[in-house]
Protein backbone atom coordinates (compact mmCIF):
# COMPACT_ATOMS: atom_id res chain seq x y z
CA UNK A 1 0.00 0.00 0.00
CA UNK A 2 1.56 3.63 -0.76
CA UNK A 3 2.05 6.02 1.95
CA UNK A 4 0.39 8.69 0.05
CA UNK A 5 -3.10 9.63 -1.37
CA UNK A 6 -3.12 8.84 -4.65
CA UNK A 7 -4.64 10.82 -7.49
CA UNK A 8 -4.71 8.43 -10.29
CA UNK A 9 -4.71 4.48 -9.88
CA UNK A 10 -4.05 2.73 -13.03
CA UNK A 11 -4.80 -1.18 -12.43
CA UNK A 12 -3.69 -3.83 -14.57
CA UNK A 13 -3.95 -1.58 -17.41
CA UNK A 14 -3.43 -3.30 -20.69
CA UNK A 15 -2.77 -1.73 -24.16
CA UNK A 16 -2.42 -3.62 -27.89
CA UNK A 17 -2.13 -1.49 -31.00
CA UNK A 18 -3.45 -3.75 -33.51
CA UNK A 19 -1.55 -6.52 -31.85
CA UNK A 20 0.99 -5.16 -30.32
CA UNK A 21 1.04 -5.36 -26.34
CA UNK A 22 2.30 -1.91 -25.25
CA UNK A 23 1.17 -1.84 -22.26
CA UNK A 24 1.59 -4.73 -20.35
CA UNK A 25 -0.67 -5.28 -16.81
CA UNK A 26 0.26 -2.02 -15.92
CA UNK A 27 -0.94 -0.90 -11.74
CA UNK A 28 0.42 2.46 -10.62
CA UNK A 29 -0.33 4.70 -8.32
CA UNK A 30 0.21 8.70 -9.26
CA UNK A 31 0.50 11.21 -5.71
CA UNK A 32 -1.86 13.78 -5.29
CA UNK A 33 -0.26 17.06 -5.78
CA UNK A 34 2.92 16.12 -6.42
CA UNK A 35 5.28 15.64 -9.74
CA UNK A 36 5.31 12.25 -11.03
CA UNK A 37 7.69 11.43 -13.79
CA UNK A 38 7.60 8.62 -15.87
CA UNK A 39 10.74 7.42 -17.36
CA UNK A 40 12.11 4.59 -19.40
CA UNK A 41 13.90 3.86 -23.07
CA UNK A 42 12.72 4.70 -26.50
CA UNK A 43 9.12 3.10 -27.70
CA UNK A 44 8.77 1.64 -23.96
CA UNK A 45 5.18 2.92 -23.97
CA UNK A 46 5.41 6.27 -21.68
CA UNK A 47 3.40 8.07 -24.58
CA UNK A 48 0.69 5.56 -24.48
CA UNK A 49 0.87 5.24 -20.64
CA UNK A 50 0.45 8.97 -20.66
CA UNK A 51 -1.94 9.24 -23.08
CA UNK A 52 -3.91 6.51 -21.97
CA UNK A 53 -4.69 8.78 -18.45
CA UNK A 54 -6.97 10.92 -19.98
CA UNK A 55 -8.00 8.91 -22.82
CA UNK A 56 -6.50 10.97 -25.60
CA UNK A 57 -5.39 6.83 -26.81
CA UNK A 58 -9.28 6.85 -28.08
CA UNK A 59 -8.00 8.93 -30.80
CA UNK A 60 -5.66 6.22 -32.35
CA UNK A 61 -7.55 3.96 -34.15
CA UNK A 62 -7.12 -0.33 -33.94
CA UNK A 63 -6.53 -0.14 -30.07
CA UNK A 64 -7.75 -2.81 -27.29
CA UNK A 65 -7.66 -1.44 -24.24
CA UNK A 66 -8.70 -3.42 -20.42
CA UNK A 67 -8.30 -2.30 -17.15
CA UNK A 68 -8.63 0.59 -14.91
CA UNK A 69 -7.80 4.19 -14.42
CA UNK A 70 -9.32 5.22 -11.40
CA UNK A 71 -9.43 9.26 -11.13
CA UNK A 72 -11.42 10.32 -7.87
CA UNK A 73 -12.68 7.22 -7.24
CA UNK A 74 -14.21 6.59 -11.06
CA UNK A 75 -13.08 4.66 -13.42
CA UNK A 76 -12.69 6.70 -16.78
CA UNK A 77 -13.18 3.92 -18.92
CA UNK A 78 -16.29 3.34 -17.51
CA UNK A 79 -19.17 3.59 -20.18
CA UNK A 80 -21.17 5.99 -17.94
CA UNK A 81 -18.21 8.64 -18.00
CA UNK A 82 -18.45 11.42 -20.68
CA UNK A 83 -14.81 12.08 -22.31
CA UNK A 84 -15.38 15.38 -22.40
CA UNK A 85 -15.20 15.96 -18.86
CA UNK A 86 -12.10 13.91 -17.85
CA UNK A 87 -10.24 15.81 -20.55
CA UNK A 88 -11.27 18.93 -18.81
CA UNK A 89 -10.44 17.47 -15.37
CA UNK A 90 -6.89 15.82 -16.60
CA UNK A 91 -5.14 18.37 -19.08
CA UNK A 92 -2.04 17.86 -21.40
CA UNK A 93 0.78 19.78 -23.08
CA UNK A 94 2.33 17.88 -25.65
CA UNK A 95 5.74 17.17 -27.04
CA UNK A 96 5.25 19.79 -30.40
CA UNK A 97 4.06 22.78 -29.01
CA UNK A 98 0.55 23.00 -30.80
CA UNK A 99 -1.58 26.53 -30.47
CA UNK A 100 -4.90 26.31 -31.70
CA UNK A 101 -5.23 28.36 -35.04
CA UNK A 102 -6.35 31.53 -33.55
CA UNK A 103 -5.63 34.32 -31.89
CA UNK A 104 -3.03 34.25 -28.59
CA UNK A 105 -6.36 35.41 -26.46
CA UNK A 106 -8.75 33.05 -28.23
CA UNK A 107 -6.14 30.37 -27.34
CA UNK A 108 -6.35 31.02 -23.31
CA UNK A 109 -10.03 31.43 -23.90
CA UNK A 110 -10.96 28.43 -26.04
CA UNK A 111 -11.57 26.24 -22.96
CA UNK A 112 -13.40 28.31 -20.91
CA UNK A 113 -15.68 29.53 -23.50
CA UNK A 114 -16.38 25.65 -24.91
CA UNK A 115 -17.13 24.75 -21.44
CA UNK A 116 -19.49 27.44 -21.11
CA UNK A 117 -18.38 30.76 -20.02
CA UNK A 118 -19.24 33.69 -22.01
CA UNK A 119 -18.61 36.46 -19.73
CA UNK A 120 -15.61 39.29 -21.53
CA UNK A 121 -14.85 40.86 -18.56
CA UNK A 122 -14.21 37.37 -16.69
CA UNK A 123 -12.57 36.00 -19.77
CA UNK A 124 -10.58 38.79 -19.86
CA UNK A 125 -9.29 38.33 -16.54
CA UNK A 126 -8.79 34.50 -17.08
CA UNK A 127 -6.74 34.96 -20.03
CA UNK A 128 -4.35 37.41 -17.95
CA UNK A 129 -4.46 35.26 -15.08
CA UNK A 130 -3.15 31.94 -16.74
CA UNK A 131 -0.59 33.77 -19.05
CA UNK A 132 0.69 35.46 -15.85
CA UNK A 133 0.99 31.59 -14.42
CA UNK A 134 2.30 30.36 -17.63
CA UNK A 135 5.17 33.62 -17.56
CA UNK A 136 3.61 34.50 -20.74
CA UNK A 137 2.00 37.57 -20.01
CA UNK A 138 4.65 40.29 -20.00
CA UNK A 139 5.71 39.36 -23.54
CA UNK A 140 2.07 38.90 -24.94
CA UNK A 141 0.02 41.55 -23.13
CA UNK A 142 0.01 44.35 -25.69
CA UNK A 143 -1.01 41.57 -28.71
CA UNK A 144 -3.31 39.68 -28.14
CA UNK A 145 -5.33 39.66 -31.08
CA UNK A 146 -1.91 38.84 -33.59
CA UNK A 147 -2.04 35.36 -34.78
CA UNK A 148 -0.63 32.32 -31.79
CA UNK A 149 1.63 31.18 -34.90
CA UNK A 150 3.69 34.34 -34.87
CA UNK A 151 5.01 32.92 -31.16
CA UNK A 152 8.47 31.52 -30.63
CA UNK A 153 8.08 27.65 -30.11
CA UNK A 154 9.18 28.62 -26.31
CA UNK A 155 6.29 31.02 -25.77
CA UNK A 156 4.12 28.65 -28.22
CA UNK A 157 4.65 26.04 -25.28
CA UNK A 158 3.80 28.52 -22.49
CA UNK A 159 0.73 29.59 -24.48
CA UNK A 160 0.06 25.93 -24.42
CA UNK A 161 0.33 25.32 -20.87
CA UNK A 162 -1.84 28.49 -20.19
CA UNK A 163 -4.13 27.08 -22.67
CA UNK A 164 -4.87 23.92 -20.51
CA UNK A 165 -4.38 24.99 -17.38
CA UNK A 166 -7.87 27.93 -18.42
CA UNK A 167 -10.07 24.88 -18.43
CA UNK A 168 -8.92 24.63 -14.59
CA UNK A 169 -7.60 20.78 -14.73
CA UNK A 170 -7.04 19.28 -11.21
CA UNK A 171 -3.54 16.65 -13.23
CA UNK A 172 -1.94 17.88 -15.80
CA UNK A 173 -0.03 15.60 -18.02
CA UNK A 174 3.46 16.93 -19.89
CA UNK A 175 4.80 14.29 -22.61
CA UNK A 176 8.50 15.22 -22.70
CA UNK A 177 6.81 18.88 -22.35
CA UNK A 178 10.46 20.56 -23.08
CA UNK A 179 12.19 18.22 -26.07
CA UNK A 180 11.18 20.84 -28.64
CA UNK A 181 12.78 23.56 -26.80
CA UNK A 182 15.98 26.05 -25.90
CA UNK A 183 17.47 25.34 -22.41
CA UNK A 184 15.93 28.84 -21.67
CA UNK A 185 12.37 27.79 -22.62
CA UNK A 186 12.93 24.73 -20.67
CA UNK A 187 14.14 26.38 -17.76
CA UNK A 188 11.47 28.53 -17.65
CA UNK A 189 8.92 25.38 -18.25
CA UNK A 190 10.43 23.85 -15.51
CA UNK A 191 10.38 26.37 -13.05
CA UNK A 192 6.22 26.76 -13.74
CA UNK A 193 5.49 23.10 -13.38
CA UNK A 194 7.41 23.23 -9.81
CA UNK A 195 5.55 26.31 -8.99
CA UNK A 196 2.13 24.25 -9.91
CA UNK A 197 2.80 20.96 -7.62
CA UNK A 198 1.28 23.37 -4.99
CA UNK A 199 -2.48 22.80 -6.70
CA UNK A 200 -2.34 20.18 -9.36
CA UNK A 201 -1.44 16.71 -9.59
CA UNK A 202 1.43 16.59 -12.44
CA UNK A 203 2.43 13.53 -14.11
CA UNK A 204 5.47 14.37 -17.20
CA UNK A 205 7.47 12.03 -19.52
CA UNK A 206 10.71 12.72 -19.74
CA UNK A 207 14.09 11.16 -21.81
CA UNK A 208 16.38 13.51 -19.79
CA UNK A 209 17.05 11.63 -16.39
CA UNK A 210 18.15 15.26 -14.61
CA UNK A 211 15.29 16.84 -15.61
CA UNK A 212 13.28 13.89 -14.00
CA UNK A 213 15.80 14.19 -11.15
CA UNK A 214 15.22 18.43 -11.02
CA UNK A 215 11.41 17.84 -11.19
CA UNK A 216 10.19 14.52 -9.85
CA UNK A 217 8.65 13.77 -6.67
CA UNK A 218 8.18 10.24 -7.80
CA UNK A 219 9.50 7.89 -10.55
CA UNK A 220 7.66 5.45 -12.71
CA UNK A 221 10.07 2.99 -14.81
CA UNK A 222 8.57 1.56 -17.62
CA UNK A 223 10.91 -0.98 -20.09
CA UNK A 224 9.17 -2.80 -23.25
CA UNK A 225 5.52 -2.13 -22.02
CA UNK A 226 6.12 -3.38 -18.15
CA UNK A 227 6.34 -1.24 -15.26
CA UNK A 228 9.74 -2.36 -13.33
CA UNK A 229 9.74 -0.20 -10.27
CA UNK A 230 8.26 2.98 -9.00
CA UNK A 231 8.48 4.81 -6.11
CA UNK A 232 9.80 8.07 -4.24
CA UNK A 233 11.91 9.81 -6.95
CA UNK A 234 14.71 9.67 -3.82
CA UNK A 235 14.55 5.68 -3.80
CA UNK A 236 14.19 5.38 -7.19
CA UNK A 237 17.76 7.35 -8.06
CA UNK A 238 19.98 6.81 -5.48
CA UNK A 239 19.17 3.35 -4.03
CA UNK A 240 17.01 1.32 -7.37
CA UNK A 241 16.04 -2.62 -6.68
CA UNK A 242 16.06 -3.61 -9.71
CA UNK A 243 18.85 -3.95 -12.11
CA UNK A 244 16.84 -3.03 -15.28
CA UNK A 245 16.60 0.07 -13.61
CA UNK A 246 19.96 0.41 -12.34
CA UNK A 247 20.82 -0.09 -15.64
CA UNK A 248 18.94 2.62 -17.60
CA UNK A 249 19.99 5.39 -14.53
CA UNK A 250 23.69 4.27 -15.06
CA UNK A 251 23.15 4.96 -18.88
CA UNK A 252 23.86 1.22 -20.27
CA UNK A 253 20.11 0.79 -21.91
CA UNK A 254 18.19 3.88 -23.27
CA UNK B 1 30.76 12.95 -69.42
CA UNK B 2 29.43 11.01 -66.36
CA UNK B 3 26.18 9.06 -67.03
CA UNK B 4 24.48 10.22 -63.67
CA UNK B 5 25.04 13.89 -65.24
CA UNK B 6 23.49 13.05 -68.50
CA UNK B 7 20.54 11.41 -67.33
CA UNK B 8 20.04 14.37 -64.65
CA UNK B 9 20.12 16.97 -67.75
CA UNK B 10 18.21 14.37 -69.87
CA UNK B 11 14.91 14.22 -67.33
CA UNK B 12 15.67 17.50 -66.38
CA UNK B 13 14.95 18.70 -70.58
CA UNK B 14 12.12 16.35 -70.59
CA UNK B 15 10.24 18.28 -67.62
CA UNK B 16 11.18 21.59 -68.69
CA UNK B 17 9.60 20.46 -71.92
CA UNK B 18 6.97 19.38 -70.45
CA UNK B 19 5.67 22.41 -68.29
CA UNK B 20 6.54 24.56 -71.26
CA UNK B 21 3.68 22.55 -73.50
CA UNK B 22 1.27 23.20 -70.15
CA UNK B 23 2.28 26.25 -70.41
CA UNK B 24 2.12 27.34 -73.84
CA UNK B 25 -1.67 25.04 -74.39
CA UNK B 26 -2.36 27.89 -72.04
CA UNK B 27 -1.74 30.95 -73.27
CA UNK B 28 -2.36 29.49 -77.20
CA UNK B 29 -6.11 28.97 -76.00
CA UNK B 30 -6.37 32.49 -74.87
CA UNK B 31 -4.14 34.13 -77.38
CA UNK B 32 -7.37 32.61 -79.87
CA UNK B 33 -9.83 33.37 -77.95
CA UNK B 34 -9.03 36.77 -76.98
CA UNK B 35 -7.53 37.37 -80.84
CA UNK B 36 -10.99 36.19 -82.67
CA UNK B 37 -13.28 37.59 -79.94
CA UNK B 38 -11.52 41.11 -79.83
CA UNK B 39 -13.79 42.58 -82.46
CA UNK B 40 -16.88 41.72 -81.21
CA UNK B 41 -16.45 42.82 -77.24
CA UNK B 42 -17.70 45.96 -76.63
CA UNK B 43 -19.68 47.45 -73.73
CA UNK B 44 -23.25 47.45 -75.32
CA UNK B 45 -22.35 43.36 -75.61
CA UNK B 46 -21.38 43.30 -71.37
CA UNK B 47 -24.95 45.57 -70.63
CA UNK B 48 -27.30 44.36 -72.95
CA UNK B 49 -29.90 41.51 -73.40
CA UNK B 50 -30.37 39.81 -77.09
CA UNK B 51 -31.92 42.14 -79.42
CA UNK B 52 -34.36 40.63 -82.04
CA UNK B 53 -32.53 39.24 -84.34
CA UNK B 54 -29.37 39.02 -82.59
CA UNK B 55 -28.42 35.19 -83.82
CA UNK B 56 -28.39 36.72 -87.52
CA UNK B 57 -25.80 39.37 -86.21
CA UNK B 58 -28.03 42.32 -84.90
CA UNK B 59 -27.61 44.28 -81.63
CA UNK B 60 -27.72 43.43 -78.52
CA UNK B 61 -25.67 41.49 -75.33
CA UNK B 62 -24.83 38.53 -74.12
CA UNK B 63 -25.77 40.17 -70.04
CA UNK B 64 -28.66 37.14 -69.80
CA UNK B 65 -26.21 34.21 -70.38
CA UNK B 66 -23.33 36.47 -68.13
CA UNK B 67 -26.53 37.22 -65.21
CA UNK B 68 -27.83 33.69 -66.15
CA UNK B 69 -24.33 31.94 -65.71
CA UNK B 70 -23.35 33.93 -62.15
CA UNK B 71 -26.95 32.88 -61.08
CA UNK B 72 -26.78 29.17 -61.57
CA UNK B 73 -22.83 29.16 -60.36
CA UNK B 74 -23.33 30.61 -57.32
CA UNK B 75 -26.72 29.11 -56.86
CA UNK B 76 -25.03 25.61 -57.16
CA UNK B 77 -22.16 26.74 -55.13
CA UNK B 78 -24.43 27.47 -52.29
CA UNK B 79 -26.32 24.39 -52.55
CA UNK B 80 -22.78 22.55 -52.65
CA UNK B 81 -21.64 23.88 -49.61
CA UNK B 82 -24.50 23.63 -47.83
CA UNK B 83 -23.95 19.71 -48.05
CA UNK B 84 -20.59 19.59 -48.71
CA UNK B 85 -19.58 20.89 -45.47
CA UNK B 86 -20.91 18.44 -43.48
CA UNK B 87 -20.08 15.60 -45.29
CA UNK B 88 -16.53 16.77 -45.15
CA UNK B 89 -16.94 17.29 -40.99
CA UNK B 90 -18.78 13.83 -40.97
CA UNK B 91 -15.56 12.16 -42.68
CA UNK B 92 -12.93 13.56 -40.91
CA UNK B 93 -14.64 13.16 -37.25
CA UNK B 94 -17.22 10.64 -37.05
CA UNK B 95 -16.87 8.30 -39.92
CA UNK B 96 -15.45 5.11 -39.00
CA UNK B 97 -12.36 4.62 -41.77
CA UNK B 98 -13.56 2.12 -43.27
CA UNK B 99 -17.51 3.80 -44.01
CA UNK B 100 -15.37 7.10 -45.08
CA UNK B 101 -13.34 5.54 -47.62
CA UNK B 102 -16.16 4.24 -49.08
CA UNK B 103 -17.38 7.19 -49.54
CA UNK B 104 -14.50 8.83 -50.67
CA UNK B 105 -14.28 5.82 -53.30
CA UNK B 106 -18.53 7.05 -54.50
CA UNK B 107 -17.45 10.58 -54.17
CA UNK B 108 -14.45 9.77 -57.29
CA UNK B 109 -16.37 8.13 -59.14
CA UNK B 110 -19.25 10.53 -58.95
CA UNK B 111 -16.35 13.29 -59.82
CA UNK B 112 -15.52 11.37 -63.12
CA UNK B 113 -19.56 10.74 -64.12
CA UNK B 114 -19.99 13.19 -67.48
CA UNK B 115 -21.95 16.39 -66.78
CA UNK B 116 -23.99 15.03 -69.32
CA UNK B 117 -25.64 12.48 -67.37
CA UNK B 118 -25.77 14.66 -64.53
CA UNK B 119 -28.20 17.04 -67.04
CA UNK B 120 -30.01 13.90 -68.20
CA UNK B 121 -30.50 12.93 -64.91
CA UNK B 122 -31.43 16.18 -63.78
CA UNK B 123 -33.79 16.53 -66.48
CA UNK B 124 -35.67 12.93 -65.34
CA UNK B 125 -36.61 14.52 -62.16
CA UNK B 126 -37.40 17.54 -63.53
CA UNK B 127 -39.99 15.73 -65.67
CA UNK B 128 -41.26 13.71 -62.82
CA UNK B 129 -42.05 16.82 -60.79
CA UNK B 130 -43.40 18.68 -63.89
CA UNK B 131 -41.11 21.33 -64.08
CA UNK B 132 -39.84 22.85 -67.41
CA UNK B 133 -36.19 23.89 -67.80
CA UNK B 134 -35.44 26.61 -65.57
CA UNK B 135 -32.93 28.59 -62.90
CA UNK B 136 -33.86 25.96 -59.96
CA UNK B 137 -33.27 22.98 -62.50
CA UNK B 138 -29.94 24.18 -63.72
CA UNK B 139 -28.88 25.08 -60.24
CA UNK B 140 -29.83 21.33 -59.28
CA UNK B 141 -28.21 19.61 -61.90
CA UNK B 142 -25.14 22.41 -61.60
CA UNK B 143 -24.67 20.94 -57.90
CA UNK B 144 -24.98 17.41 -58.80
CA UNK B 145 -21.82 17.87 -60.84
CA UNK B 146 -20.12 20.08 -58.65
CA UNK B 147 -21.11 18.36 -55.45
CA UNK B 148 -18.65 15.48 -55.28
CA UNK B 149 -15.46 18.35 -56.36
CA UNK B 150 -16.67 20.62 -53.55
CA UNK B 151 -16.65 17.87 -50.75
CA UNK B 152 -13.38 15.96 -51.64
CA UNK B 153 -11.45 18.71 -52.14
CA UNK B 154 -12.30 19.85 -48.44
CA UNK B 155 -11.90 16.23 -47.43
CA UNK B 156 -8.48 16.38 -48.48
CA UNK B 157 -7.61 19.32 -47.11
CA UNK B 158 -9.07 18.30 -43.95
CA UNK B 159 -7.49 14.89 -43.76
CA UNK B 160 -3.92 17.27 -43.47
CA UNK B 161 -4.54 18.79 -40.53
CA UNK B 162 -1.48 17.75 -38.43
CA UNK B 163 -2.84 14.76 -35.60
CA UNK B 164 -1.45 16.88 -32.85
CA UNK B 165 -3.62 19.61 -33.71
CA UNK B 166 -6.78 17.64 -33.18
CA UNK B 167 -5.61 15.81 -30.13
CA UNK B 168 -4.65 19.25 -28.47
CA UNK B 169 -7.93 20.25 -29.26
CA UNK B 170 -9.62 17.25 -27.87
CA UNK B 171 -6.98 17.41 -24.67
CA UNK B 172 -8.84 20.49 -23.46
CA UNK B 173 -12.45 18.95 -23.24
CA UNK B 174 -13.80 19.75 -26.78
CA UNK B 175 -17.11 17.32 -28.38
CA UNK B 176 -16.19 16.56 -31.65
CA UNK B 177 -18.34 19.10 -33.07
CA UNK B 178 -16.08 21.61 -31.54
CA UNK B 179 -13.18 20.18 -32.93
CA UNK B 180 -14.41 20.04 -36.13
CA UNK B 181 -16.27 23.46 -36.11
CA UNK B 182 -14.12 25.51 -34.14
CA UNK B 183 -10.12 24.11 -34.39
CA UNK B 184 -9.89 22.52 -37.95
CA UNK B 185 -12.57 25.07 -40.08
CA UNK B 186 -10.28 27.90 -39.05
CA UNK B 187 -7.12 26.04 -39.94
CA UNK B 188 -8.13 24.81 -43.05
CA UNK B 189 -10.02 28.04 -44.05
CA UNK B 190 -7.90 28.78 -46.67
CA UNK B 191 -7.89 25.04 -48.32
CA UNK B 192 -11.55 25.51 -47.83
CA UNK B 193 -12.11 28.55 -49.76
CA UNK B 194 -9.70 27.02 -52.68
CA UNK B 195 -11.93 23.94 -52.44
CA UNK B 196 -15.56 26.02 -53.13
CA UNK B 197 -13.44 28.24 -55.82
CA UNK B 198 -12.71 25.28 -57.61
CA UNK B 199 -16.17 23.64 -57.48
CA UNK B 200 -17.49 27.51 -58.34
CA UNK B 201 -15.20 27.72 -61.42
CA UNK B 202 -16.01 23.88 -62.89
CA UNK B 203 -19.97 24.96 -62.08
CA UNK B 204 -19.48 28.29 -64.33
CA UNK B 205 -18.00 26.36 -66.83
CA UNK B 206 -19.93 23.76 -67.63
CA UNK B 207 -22.67 23.30 -70.84
CA UNK B 208 -23.66 19.89 -71.26
CA UNK B 209 -25.48 19.65 -67.67
CA UNK B 210 -27.69 22.47 -68.22
CA UNK B 211 -28.68 21.93 -71.59
CA UNK B 212 -31.27 20.42 -70.62
CA UNK B 213 -32.10 21.72 -67.12
CA UNK B 214 -31.70 25.19 -67.31
CA UNK B 215 -32.62 25.70 -71.09
CA UNK B 216 -31.90 29.01 -72.56
CA UNK B 217 -33.50 32.45 -73.19
CA UNK B 218 -33.12 36.01 -74.24
CA UNK B 219 -34.26 37.32 -70.90
CA UNK B 220 -32.96 37.61 -67.16
CA UNK B 221 -34.81 35.30 -64.91
CA UNK B 222 -36.95 36.79 -62.26
CA UNK B 223 -38.01 33.33 -60.38
CA UNK B 224 -36.33 30.05 -59.90
CA UNK B 225 -38.94 29.11 -61.97
CA UNK B 226 -37.67 31.11 -65.34
CA UNK B 227 -35.33 29.60 -68.03
CA UNK B 228 -32.04 30.81 -67.68
CA UNK B 229 -29.41 31.25 -70.36
CA UNK B 230 -25.66 30.74 -69.65
CA UNK B 231 -21.81 31.59 -70.89
CA UNK B 232 -20.90 28.34 -72.01
CA UNK B 233 -24.23 27.56 -73.98
CA UNK B 234 -23.97 31.17 -75.71
CA UNK B 235 -21.02 30.48 -76.61
CA UNK B 236 -22.22 27.24 -78.11
CA UNK B 237 -25.07 28.38 -79.87
CA UNK B 238 -23.24 31.27 -81.40
CA UNK B 239 -20.69 29.45 -82.64
CA UNK B 240 -23.45 27.08 -83.94
CA UNK B 241 -24.94 29.87 -86.47
CA UNK B 242 -23.66 30.05 -90.43
CA UNK B 243 -22.39 33.67 -89.39
CA UNK B 244 -18.87 34.95 -88.92
CA UNK B 245 -19.98 38.04 -86.93
CA UNK B 246 -22.07 36.05 -84.53
CA UNK B 247 -19.41 33.42 -84.41
CA UNK B 248 -16.86 36.08 -83.48
CA UNK B 249 -19.35 36.62 -80.43
CA UNK B 250 -19.28 33.25 -79.60
CA UNK B 251 -15.34 33.99 -78.51
CA UNK B 252 -16.12 36.70 -77.11
CA UNK B 253 -18.30 35.30 -75.08
CA UNK B 254 -15.76 32.54 -74.01
CA UNK B 255 -13.25 36.07 -73.01
CA UNK B 256 -16.08 36.76 -70.42
CA UNK B 257 -16.41 33.58 -69.45
CA UNK B 258 -12.75 33.14 -68.94
CA UNK B 259 -12.30 36.88 -67.00
CA UNK B 260 -15.20 35.63 -64.05
CA UNK B 261 -12.93 32.32 -63.67
CA UNK B 262 -9.40 34.01 -63.80
CA UNK B 263 -10.94 36.30 -61.80
CA UNK B 264 -12.47 33.54 -58.89
CA UNK B 265 -8.80 32.14 -59.36
CA UNK B 266 -7.14 35.72 -58.48
CA UNK B 267 -9.31 36.48 -55.61
CA UNK B 268 -9.16 33.17 -54.03
CA UNK B 269 -4.96 33.58 -53.85
CA UNK B 270 -5.70 37.39 -52.23
CA UNK B 271 -8.27 35.62 -49.68
CA UNK B 272 -6.45 32.82 -48.92
CA UNK B 273 -3.07 34.82 -48.25
CA UNK B 274 -5.38 37.23 -45.88
CA UNK B 275 -7.11 34.04 -44.39
CA UNK B 276 -3.61 31.94 -43.96
CA UNK B 277 -2.75 34.48 -40.58
CA UNK B 278 -3.57 32.53 -38.32
CA UNK B 279 -3.02 28.78 -39.17
CA UNK B 280 -0.95 26.93 -37.53
CA UNK B 281 2.00 25.19 -39.81
N1 LIG C 1 -0.33 4.37 -33.28
C1 LIG C 1 0.43 3.29 -33.06
N2 LIG C 1 0.21 2.17 -33.77
C2 LIG C 1 0.98 1.06 -33.57
N3 LIG C 1 1.95 0.98 -32.66
C3 LIG C 1 2.22 2.07 -31.92
C4 LIG C 1 1.47 3.28 -32.09
N4 LIG C 1 1.96 4.20 -31.21
C5 LIG C 1 2.94 3.59 -30.55
N5 LIG C 1 3.11 2.31 -30.95
C6 LIG C 1 4.08 1.34 -30.42
O1 LIG C 1 3.88 1.19 -29.04
C7 LIG C 1 5.11 1.18 -28.34
C8 LIG C 1 5.13 2.29 -27.31
O2 LIG C 1 5.08 3.54 -27.96
P1 LIG C 1 5.14 4.91 -27.19
O3 LIG C 1 4.96 5.98 -28.17
O4 LIG C 1 4.21 4.86 -26.04
O5 LIG C 1 6.66 4.89 -26.66
P2 LIG C 1 7.44 5.99 -25.86
O6 LIG C 1 7.93 5.34 -24.62
O7 LIG C 1 6.62 7.23 -25.72
O8 LIG C 1 8.67 6.25 -26.84
P3 LIG C 1 9.49 7.60 -27.07
O9 LIG C 1 10.36 7.79 -25.89
O10 LIG C 1 10.30 7.29 -28.30
O11 LIG C 1 8.50 8.70 -27.26
C9 LIG C 1 6.20 1.32 -29.39
O12 LIG C 1 6.70 0.04 -29.64
C10 LIG C 1 5.50 1.85 -30.59
O13 LIG C 1 6.08 1.35 -31.76
MG1 LIG D 1 6.80 9.23 -26.50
Amino acid sequence: MPKFKPHIRVKNLNLFYEGHHALKDITVDIPEKEITAIIGPSGCGKTTLLKSLNRLIDLVDGIEISGEVIVDGEDIYSTKVDVTYIRKKIGMLGQKPYPLPMSIYDNVAYGPRIHGMRKKKELDGIVEHYLEVAGLWDEVKDRLKSPASMLSAGQQQRLCLARSLAVEPEIILGDEPTSALDPISSKRIEEVFIALKKDYTIVIVTHILRQAVRLADYVIFLYMGDVIEQGPAKEIFENPKEERTKAYIGGEIS
Amino acid sequence: MDRRKIEEDFFKGLMILSTAIIVGILFAIVAVVVLKGAPALSLSMLTQTPKGGYYLGKGGGILNAIIGSLYLAFGATALSLIIALPVAFYLREYASERFANFVRLSLDILWGVPSIVYGAFGFIIMLYFGLRACLLGGIIALTLLILPIMTRAMDEVMRMVAFELREASYGLGSTKLEVVSKVISRQTLPGMLTAVLLAFGRGIGDAASILFTAGYTDYIPHSLFDPVASLPLAVFFQLGTPFPEVQERAYASAVVLLVIILLTSVSSRLLTKRWSRFVIK
